[in-house]
């Protein structure tokens, strides 16, 4: 049984390429508090390999990763 | 007895521990990027200005030091500065008065490769090097100008933008971040 993810809050980065995907989502898990998930939209490719970089760099979780056609949905939960 | 020569040992042992520790943390750079902003290509300068903002989004420091060619980037297209000599405004009139007149490195082909490329940017949603300097106030990136430079092409504080954050020094300055860098670029 595959567990609900609770979303506190949706970003929409379709159609923005390198370097605002990675700016916009660091602004926009600030917002949100500790412990809770955003749902990132976006469509630059370059984010399937700068999201997990800059998770892992400023110590968030990416807990999956939906890619459907040229979207690709990230859910990030904010840990620190 | 015999223990109290061992305690004695143990509590030097760490003291001397905790000095080398003292020392070595004085090495350790802290979590900042510094660049040497030397090109004043619009490409070279936008690559300089996405790292900067990228890196912030990665939680570092940015300090971005601007001589040479890079200058004439940060100069205000809307201001004008009095008391130049001959060289200083030959120099003034020939380098580009701010973002608005920089040229891509490659395939500028008398201004219509630039123009080609600022219109593709636009279509592709890719930020102009104006949001990017923007972006970089908001995020608070430190710039600095050198202070020779701006002397050797007689440019005048007054016709600088404004830019929170922005301050003049020479090369000591620079020296100092770099070395409590992690990353350091010459762009």
């Amino acid at each position: 049984m595959s567990e609900e993810i609770k979303i506190a809050k949706v970003m929409d980065l379709k159609g923005l390429p390198c370097p605002m995907p990675i700016l916009k989502v660091n602004k926009g898990i600030k917002e949100v508090e500790v412990g809770e998930v955003i749902e990132v939209w976006s469509t630059d490719p370059g984010s399937l390999s700068d999201f997990p970089s800059w998770a892992r760099t400023r110590g968030h979780e990416i807990l999956k990763t939906d890619q459907n056609g040229e979207v690709t949905k990230f859910y990030v939960k904010r840990l620190v | 007895m015999k223990q109290e020569v061992v305690m004695k040992n143990v509590e030097a042992q760490i003291e001397a521990l905790q000095s080398q520790i003292a020392a070595m943390e004085k090495r350790i750079p802290s979590n900042k990027i510094s660049m040497i902003v030397f090109s004043g290509d619009m490409d070279k300068v936008l690559a300089a200005f996405v790292i900067a903002t990228g890196a912030v989004a990665m939680g570092m420091d940015v300090v971005m030091f601007f001589t040479f060619w890079g200058t004439p980037i940060l100069r205000d297209k809307t201001k004008k500065a009095g008391g130049k000599d001959t060289m200083g405004k030959m120099f003034g009139a020939m380098l580009p008065k701010g973002t608005p007149e920089v040229k891509l490195s490659k395939m500028n082909m008398g201004g219509m490769g630039t123009a080609m490329m600022k219109s593709l940017m636009k279509k592709k949603n890719v930020a102009s090097l104006e949001q990017m300097m923007e972006m970089a106030e908001e995020f608070g990136v430190q710039i600095f100008v050198c202070e020779m430079s701006m002397d050797l092409m007689g440019f005048k504080r007054e016709e600088m933008i404004d830019y929170s954050g922005l301050s003049y020094c020479g090369v000591a300055t620079f020296l100092e971040q770099a070395n409590d860098s992690k990353i350091q670029l010459f762009i």
